[in-house]
Parts: C-alpha cells; structure tokens; sequence
C-alpha cells in the first residue's frame, strides 16, 4: 500500500481483469452467446423442415396478436400464482417448524435432509407417480369411495389444473423451504426474546418480527418458484393430460415441429415476462444485503 | 427462397458425396460374402418410432447378418426433428412416408437403387403404382408412392412412381381406426362421428401429434355431416378452421379426458379407463388386450385413415456401411421381419415372404381375415385371440381397402399447426 500507487494501480488493472476474465467467459460462453443465438433465430423464417436466415418480424407478429398468447399467458400466471400461494404456505410452515421448534442443531439438520429424501429422484418420476394415484380407479378414488365419502370417482383429480398445480407445489415446495429456513436459521434469537419482553403475543411476533426478517429468503424462493413453473412444459403436458398449454408447452411443440425461429420467439418474449416479473419482485426485497 | 438454398448447400454436397461412393460401390453387389468378415464389424444406427424400433430385430439382425444394429426408438416428432437437423447422428432412419415429404428435401437421405432390393418386384402395390390392386382408387392425403421415388440418384424432386430410386424401402403399414372398450361401452360403435359423442364426456381422446390428429378430426366432422372436404389429405384454410372450431367447442364442453402423444400414453389411458373410445394405433391395442383388458380396433363404415412406414438411408453412408445397410434392408424384405409385424398386427410390405415365417393359422387371421384355428399368440408369446376369433375389420385387402386417407402434409401446414396449438391451448 505504501508503494509506488501508480505502479500498483497498473497492476491491479491487469489483475482484475484476469480475475474477472473466466466469469466472462463463462457467462459469454454460456448465457450471452445463447441467448444472443435465441434472439437472432426468432428473426429467421422456416419452412416444414428447415429454417434459414432473414429478417422478418412475421414471428413476432403472430405471437404478439394472436388470441393463444393471451390463453396460455394467463394459464402460465395462473399456475404460477397457484403454485407460489401453496408453496409459500407448505415452505414457510416447514422452515419455521425446523427453525424454531426443533431445538438442537443436529435434528434439525437431521430433518432437513429428510425433507430432500423426495428429491433424489427424477422429477419426472416423482410426477407420474401422481398419475395412477389420482386416476379414475386410483387409489384416491377408491379409497374415498370405500370409505364412503364419495359415491362417484371425481373426475378432477387427474387431468386436470388441479393436478398441476398439485404435482407442481409437491416437485418445487422444496425451493421455497431452503431460502426460508436459512434466513430464519440467521435471525437473532435476542429480537423475539426481546419482542416478548415487550410484550408481544405470538401472533405479533410472527407479524412484526420473523415475517418482516424472512422477507428475503421468501423472494428468493419466490423467484425460484416462479421461474420454474413459467418455463415448465413437461409437468403441465402430464398432469393435464395435454390438455392445458403453457407458455413452454408451446415452446416445446414448435421445437417438435422443426419451428425453432417460432419458438425463438416464443421464448424471446417469455424471457421478457420473467425478467419483468422478477425485477418486481426484487423491489420488495434487497438480495444484495442477504447474500 | 435463394437464402434457403445458399443454406442447404453443405447437405447437399453430402448427398453427392455419398452417391458417388454408392455408384462405386454398386460393383461389388453380387457377393456380399466379400464383405462378410469384415461386415460383422459394422454397427448401423437406426431410429424411428417404437412401433417398428425393437430389440428383437437387433438380436435377429446379429444372428442373420453378423453386424450390429443400435435402435433408438422416439415419439413421431422427435423423429422428424432428427432426421431433418440430425443427419450425423442415424445411417438409417426409419420414418414415416409423411415425414418423408417433409424432410427429404432438407438432404440428409439418399435415394436406393431398385436394381438392389432382391424382393422389390414383390413389394406391395400401394407402395409403387399406389393401387393395392388394379382396381382400387388412390386415398386422399400423402399416399405412400407419391414421395416414394425420386428423379435419381441426387434428386430431391419426387417422381412418377417406380423411377428406380426409391426414398424410403416402405416395410410397415396399417390401416388406423378407433379404439373403444368394448366392455365400457356396451353398444355397436361404427362411425367415426361417435368421438365426439357427448355419451362419452370426458372419456374421449384424441392424439396430440398435429399432422395425424388433424386427420382423425377430419374424419369424424366428416362423418358427423358437419363439414364436406374437398381433400382431407390437403385442407384449405377454411376447412382446417372449420375442423378445430368443432374440436374446440368439444374441448370445452369437457369430451376429452386428455390427449397422448406416445405409444405407451395411450395405452395406459385406454387399460386404466381413464379413456373408453380413442384415437390408437394397433399395437396399443394389442398390448392392451395383452393385459387381459377388453380393447377393439373398431372397424368403422367411413373407412380408415392409414399411415406406412419405410427405411432411408442416410446421406452419410458409403462404403461397407452402405453394403451392409442394403443387405439390412433385403433381409427385412425377406420375411422375418414382416412375420414379425403381421402377428402384432401390422402389414409387410412385402406380404408375400412373411407368410413363410408365420403357421398358417396366424396367416389366416391376420391376413386373410380367417377365423383363428388355435390361440393366436403375440410374438412375445402372450395369448392374443382364443380359437374362433376373427380379426377386427378382416383381411388385408378389406382392410387396406378401405383406406380414405393417408396421413400428410398440407399445403397449409404452417396454418394448421398454428390452429392446433390454438385447440390444444383452448
């Protein structure tokens, strides 16, 4: 520090560039070239089985005005306000189970882990084993019907939106548990003591001190969540039974269909629509100060 | 358009590349068993849909020929997919005949010579002049022999039938109907109109591949008297409109219990009962029989929407692998292989040398449409059909007979894969 500060400051030029340069590369590599890819291809044209280079905003115009864009936007976020209510409620009831009633460090790290045990597997298995579970002679049904409680299978369990935001809170709730649980493992446990020395009933205290300091772990997760379910394509196809199309179901069949400018598109504005919604909900939130 | 050609440029000249190697190629023909030590050392890559892509081919494969064969079966999109922007990853691909339309032109198959195809004088009517008999009228949509053939050996313009360069060595077929359970439905099911049947509310299905579910629409507005087409196999604008809104309104008011897209979907949709009247091809049927669940292949009065399948070999091939991979195909012209398929349902497309591989009970119920002697059993040895059965729909000439449509690729397609993404969505 004491040396020459012209020399040093040369040096650290160079240094930091060098220390920033794999990053660079790496995000260049892998999240600017692509999507520079995706960018440039949603101008292409195509035909039934090839699509060459042009400059034509043919697939943006289809996109932008055509009534199947508004339908599976609106599927899309209704599955994703669905999936966030439900995954908010199972991941903050969870975490606040293992961050403040198990008391010593290794059951709660004991429980934590048991709590991952689901998601060793693929999620794709573990979404098809709803299938045969809520099926018209599934278990459920038949269960309910020999206890009495319906007389009738009910058609909705299975194909259906309820089956989708059902396997999508089961496959991503997880998501939700691990931010939360941090920054509740991370509040000062002198703040509650406090806050009941004052006199704060539980309900208070919850209100007033832990939700307030959870907020960051919560949007973390949200964003987890949300991303997730806004790019899903293959838990909406099974679940619905094809039924239901979202925004990356339409992605996945124009691919299918050699229509890769289209869905270049496609995926161009879906892009947009997360960013947009995640730079929202970054305002209720400073990330920065929690990581 | 210049621009797509500037594009294709590189494809083609692997198209020439690999024909040059097969006019060399072409001298030593007559003696395969030239090649026969160092063939075994051969592995061919082939892939195509799991109707035709079976491990028991590969085993026979090994024991008749000596090489290996690498299957790689994937649902009728992903198919296309790699035979149009995947040409290094396959030597043979095994695709439909309107797949074919749409891909050949991308460049990444060769044509075969005729010349070398030992049964291709006994190859099926259908697949050469399009008429199973001298008799028959051509179907609507991509008939097989309208893309079957090619101009020569570096053409990408198909030709009049029987040029002597063929696209595709045609190997399955079938003609395609609903599925019902019988025992769910309790009544004669025999219009294709009774898809949409509001009886069936919620246990009705339809199959999510656009150009073939497009077909099955057709054939049921048709049959409802809702719309009169022009050609089936090439829909305009209006017609493809008019088709969807009808499927649509379905949609909404709940007929469907949901939509498959592979092979094994639909089986399980039809065995759980989720579903009692579908779109479903053969062997789903078989393998739903097989689970000891009453399935039929109903036979319908408006006909039947038929679909073939064929080998093409890849623009990549030369050498001993394009030897070998003409010697694949001249075997699965021969017989085993067509065996095979009849007793799971599907036609050869070379009839006349399955028969040799196949008890004379089995030809007859398969074939001729005879009732069953004994058990029919499927080739995995499962009890398919007790004695006195008889075929769904009969014999072959009833059956392929039959045929209205063939599945295809419109003009409109572009359009219609839009409005079906419209559908799907509703």
């Amino acid at each position: 520090m004491l040396r020459n500060p012209k020399r040093k400051h040369s040096r650290s030029d160079l240094s930091n560039w060098l220390l920033v340069s794999p990053l660079m590369l790496v995000l260049g590599l892998f999240l600017i070239l692509p999507i520079t890819t995706i960018v440039i291809v949603s101008f292409w044209n195509y035909n039934e089985y090839a699509f060459f280079p042009d400059f034509t905003f043919d697939n943006y115009a289809y996109l932008l005005t055509a009534q199947v864009t508004v339908d599976t936007y609106l599927k899309t976020i209704k599955f994703v306000v669905l999936t966030w209510i439900f995954c908010v409620m199972v991941g903050f009831t969870v975490a606040y189970f293992l961050a403040f009633h198990v008391r010593s460090l290794p059951m709660q790290i004991t429980l934590f882990l048991i709590c991952t045990v689901p998601f060793w597997t693929s999620n794709i298995i573990r979404m098809i084993s709803w299938i045969p579970f809520l099926g018209r002679n599934g278990i459920a049904n038949s269960t309910l019907i020999s206890v009495g409680v319906i007389d009738e299978p009910l058609e909705w369990l299975l194909f259906s939106d309820f089956a989708v935001v059902l396997a999508f809170v089961h496959l991503y709730a997880l998501f939700m548990v691990v931010p939360v649980f941090n920054t509740m493992m991370r509040i000062d446990r002198t703040l509650i003591e406090a806050a009941r020395d004052a006199g704060a009933s539980g309900w208070q205290i919850m209100m007033n001190v832990i939700i307030p300091l959870t907020k960051p772990g919560i949007m973390i997760g949200s964003i987890f969540v949300v991303t997730l379910v806004m790019g899903d394509f293959i838990t909406v196809r099974f679940m619905s039974g094809g039924q239901s199309a979202s925004v990356g179901r339409v992605i996945s069949n124009e691919i299918a269909l050699l229509q890769y400018p289209a869905a270049a598109a496609s995926a161009v504005v879906l892009l947009i629509a997360v960013l947009f919604m995640i730079s929202i909900m970054m305002r209720f939130v400073d990330i920065r100060k929690e990581l | 358009m210049s621009k797509a050609k500037k594009m294709t440029g590189i494809s083609r000249r692997s198209v020439l590349k690999g024909t040059a190697a097969l006019g060399a190629a072409t001298a030593v023909t007559g003696f395969p068993t030239v090649w026969a030590q160092n063939i075994k050392n051969v592995t061919l890559r082939q892939f195509g849909t799991g109707v035709s892509n079976l491990n028991d081919v590969a085993t026979q494969v090994k024991k008749d020929l000596g090489f290996t064969l690498e299957m790689t079966a994937l649902d009728t999109d992903s198919v296309t997919q790699r035979a149009a922007t995947q040409p290094k990853s396959f030597d043979i691909a095994d695709i439909e005949y309107f797949i074919c339309k749409k891909v050949w032109a991308a460049g990444n198959l060769q044509p075969m010579d005729t010349n070398k195809i030992t049964n291709y004088d006994k190859i099926a009517g259908t697949f050469r002049s399009g008429k199973l008999t001298p008799t028959s009228t051509i179907a609507q949509g991509t008939a097989p022999h309208t893309v079957g053939f090619v101009e020569g050996p570096n053409s990408r313009t198909f030709s009049a039938p029987e040029s002597g360069w063929m696209t595709l060595i045609p190997t399955i077929y079938n003609a395609d109907t609903l599925g019902i359970r019988p025992d769910l439905i309790k009544r004669p099911i025999s219009s294709w109109a009774e898809l949409l049947n509001p009886e069936f509310k919620g246990k009705a299905s339809i199959l999510d591949i656009s150009s073939i579910g497009i077909m099955d629409a057709a054939m049921v507005c048709e049959a409802m008297g809702e719309i009169t087409y022009g050609d089936k196999g090439n829909m305009t604008k209006e017609e493809i409109d008019k088709t969807m809104a009808v499927f649509t309104a379905a949609k909404k008011d709940g007929q469907f219990r949901a939509f498959w897209k592979s092979f094994d979907e639909s089986v399980n949709l039809m065995a759980s009962g989720e579903v009692v009247i579908q779109s479903m091809w053969s062997p789903a049927i078989a393998a739903v029989k097989s689970k000891g669940i009453p399935c039929v292949y109903q036979p319908l009065k408006e006909g039947y929407r038929s679909w073939g399948g064929g080998l093409g070999l890849s623009a990549n091939l030369s050498g001993i692998e394009l030897e070998a991979a003409y010697e694949y195909i001249n075997w699965y012209l021969s017989g085993w292989v067509g065996g095979y398929l009849m007793r799971q349902g599907y036609y050869s497309a070379v009839p006349e040398t399955s028969k040799a591989f196949m008890s004379a009970d089995e030809w007859g119920y398969w074939y001729e449409g005879k009732p069953a002697q004994d058990e029919i059993k499927s080739p995995q040895g499962n009890v398919m059909e007790k004695a006195g059965a008889v075929r769904d729909g009969g014999s072959f000439l009833e059956r392929m007979g039959s045929v209205v449509c063939w599945n295809s690729v419109m003009d409109e397609n572009k359009h219609m894969v839009r409005k079906w993404n419209e559908f799907i969505a509703a």
